[in-house]
């Protein structure tokens, strides 16, 4: 579904992707742990197609396609997903709105009909549910004046509402307790199909009791340095970071 | 100075002729007023009030007053600017300056409110037009000094004591394609007596591409404990200029709520100034302009705290896209008697494009000691990561651009308590940015 080849990118001058090379397959569900700094977030928003980022070589093919010559709209509509680390708040434009007309672009970009207002209202019901969101939220402007919790839950409501082939979670467990974690974690897992594909952006291995990944990358300076099952993030749990990137280990210090 | 010969010209010219109806007083107020602008003259930029907009394209142009009553304005043609059925709410037009009662709707007045045309409310009316000039200072605004030299027609409400009126009476002012190189010099009373309420709109639009001039004036007295909800809808055509000043004193407990739309004109200028003038009164003083091109659009709001006790509240939102320059000059004045006032003043500005322009100038002019007054003002961009956001979504960048400028606007627009303005409103600032690029 993905393939990543040789990706390097920047922020202004300063290059952070080194050269990421990733294959995500249908079904699978991927980890990309690191430490702060490693460039896990960066890659996020590159398949998202931030502009804010530089892509400088390397390429990304999406079902087949150039990932890195399409607009975000276009990839959103192509069925790529990303939860924002820090979800954006736009006062004046209603939930109800915002998540209508997303879901109504990406139907159209599929070729089906739009929804009228009553129609989505009853899809909403439903999705609300998944992520134990009042629908009185809907008429509340997006993000603004939401906790950091109702933030993270309403980026998994607007995954669960536009159904992405390929989700990616740019640490969503960042800042919440133990309760949010769970509904946002229920809430990926429900929505797993073997038709899609999550990347779970993180750096804890907290999130993965809860949403269980077919392989973890460890990313470091730009690059993945090591690949493995999900026993590899309870390894990192157990080490930290400092084991993989050459540092000198935590209990070690001083 | 060369243009005050041709005004004199003009002012003998309409003095003859069509102002010959007034009692002798008015007469006798537009010669002074006439007197008082040729000392005058126009503003310059060096004028502290003007210096971000230069009236100079309206003092080279030599406007000549409009005074053929036009008779070809259609129904249909006012239709778009009327905000609902004209069977329900109380319409008056004016069209070119005159009144037009075949596309007016008075029947259903109330029988404690008055709308009387101007040029009529002299014989009709007189215990309430004797106030005309009595409340906007023509001795030092030049464009009111020129408005009463020439005041001829315009509108007299009146609200009667403890009247409350249901529907908005709507003031339209109308020029059609017999204005250009015309000027109008609309000229309202607005008088809500003892505990009345009720909204009275305002509407200047341009049916046609024409160059023209309105240069308007209303005045308006709001009494003990009433509450005047006044719109003032600036749609002019884009080769128009407008000046239009609104003069405002307040009694005891009155509430005046004020919402200003600037989307028309080449060159536009609102003033809108209320005297605080009773204990515990109050203005809402808010207003939102959408200018485009090569539009000019300038807001000079005055609100002064003349007694204790208080409040206004003032929000201002603008939106410049091309080459156009928004301007918003806001002025709270508190005297030493004002105690206990609350004051809170907010301009934000939204340039869409790199070659807007806006400027903004809140002022706070305070001297007494216990009072609590905030200003705050803004001038910024479509914010980048909300647009990424929103394209994240699937929405293409034209409807994210179209959305967030909406979404600018929104708190002002949810100010506006009648609810077909509001809607309307709402619908024009949606569209107005459809194609934002």
């Amino acid at each position: 579904m993905l393939e990543i080849l040789g990706l390097t990118a920047n922020v202004g001058d300063k290059q952070i992707l080194k050269g990421i090379d990733l294959t995500v397959n249908a079904g699978e569900v991927h980890a990309i742990m690191g430490p702060n700094g490693s460039g896990k977030s960066t890659l996020a928003q590159v398949l998202a197609g931030n502009p804010a980022y530089e892509v400088t070589g390397g390429s990304v093919t999406y079902d087949g396609h150039d990932l890195l010559d399409m607009e975000p709209e276009a990839r959103a509509q192509a069925g790529v997903f990303m939860a924002f680390q820090y979800p954006v708040e736009i006062p004046g434009v209603s939930n109800a709105y915002f998540f209508r007309a997303a879901y109504n672009e990406i139907r159209k970009a599929r070729g089906e009909e739009e929804v009228d207002p009553l129609e989505f209202a009853g899809i909403m019901d439903d999705k609300l549910k998944l992520v134990e969101m009042e629908p009185e939220m809907l008429s509340r402007s997006v993000n603004a004046g939401f906790s950091g919790g109702e933030k993270k839950r309403n980026e998994i409501l607007q995954m669960a509402v536009l159904e992405p082939r390929l989700a990616i979670l740019d640490e969503t467990d960042s800042g919440l307790d133990i309760d949010a974690l769970r509904i946002v974690a229920d809430g990926v897992n429900t929505l797993r199909r073997p038709d899609n594909a999550t990347i779970v952006v993180t750096h804890y291995q907290r999130l993965l009791n809860y949403i269980v990944p077919d392989v973890v990358h460890v990313l470091a300076h730009g690059r993945i340095i090591k690949s493995g099952g999900k026993e590899l993030a309870l390894e990192l749990e157990a080490k930290g970071y400092d084991w993989l990137t050459g540092g000198v280990p935590a209990g070690a210090r001083a | 100075m060369t243009d005050a010969v041709a005004f004199v010209e003009q002012f003998r010219t309409f003095a003859a002729d069509g102002g010959g109806e007034a009692p002798e007083w008015v007469r006798v107020m537009r010669s002074s007023a006439l007197e008082r602008f040729t000392q005058m003259g126009y503003p310059t930029t060096k004028n502290e009030d003007w210096h971000f907009t230069s009236v100079s394209p309206i003092a080279e142009r030599q406007f000549v007053p409009l005074t053929a009553v036009s008779g070809d304005v259609r129904r249909t043609e006012i239709e778009p600017f009327l905000f609902a059925s004209p069977k329900q709410w109380h319409l008056v037009v004016f069209v070119n300056g005159r009144f037009a009662p075949e596309l007016s709707h008075l029947e259903r007045l109330p029988g404690d409110v008055q709308v009387v045309p101007l040029a009529r409310a002299w014989e009709e009316l007189p215990e309430i037009a004797r106030r005309v000039g009595s409340i906007a200072p023509g001795d030092t605004q030049p464009f009111t000094a020129l408005n009463t030299a020439f005041l001829n027609d315009g509108a007299v409400v009146r609200i009667a004591a403890h009247a409350e009126v249901e529907h908005p009476i709507h003031l339209m002012f109308v020029t059609d394609r017999h204005g250009e190189n015309g000027v109008s010099y609309p000229r309202n009373l607005i008088v809500a007596e003892r505990n009345a309420k009720a909204t009275v709109i305002e509407s200047y639009v341009g049916l046609d591409d024409a160059a023209y001039f309105t240069n308007a004036v209303s005045e308006v007295l709001v009494g003990e404990r009433a509450t005047l909800t006044h719109y003032k809808m600036q749609r002019e055509g884009l080769r128009a200029y407008h000046v239009g000043t609104a003069e405002v004193r307040q009694a005891r407990d009155s509430h005046y709520i004020s919402f200003s739309l600037a989307t028309g004109a080449a060159l536009s200028r609102t003033n809108i100034n209320t005297v605080l003038d009773g204990e515990g009164s109050g203005a809402t003083l808010n207003g939102l302009y959408m200018l485009d091109g090569q539009q000019h659009g300038d807001h000079q709001t005055r609100i002064e705290h003349a007694q204790p006790h208080c409040f206004s509240r003032e929000l201002y939102k603008g939106m410049m896209d091309g080459q156009s320059h928004g301007v918003f000059n806001g002025k709270v004045y508190v005297r030493a008697i004002a105690q206990q006032t609350d004051s809170k003043q907010t301009n934000n500005n939204l340039l869409l494009s790199e070659r807007a322009q806006a400027d903004t100038k809140p002022q706070l002019e305070i001297f007494a000691d216990d009072v609590k007054c905030t200003h705050g003002a803004t001038v910024g961009r479509l914010d980048e990561n909300s647009l990424f956001y929103m394209k994240s979504r699937g929405i293409g960048a034209d409807e994210a651009r179209r959305l967030l400028t909406y979404a600018f606007a929104a708190d002002v627009l949810e100010t506006i308590e009648n609810q077909a303005v509001r809607e309307e409103l709402k619908a024009m600032t949606l569209a107005r940015f459809a194609g934002v690029s």
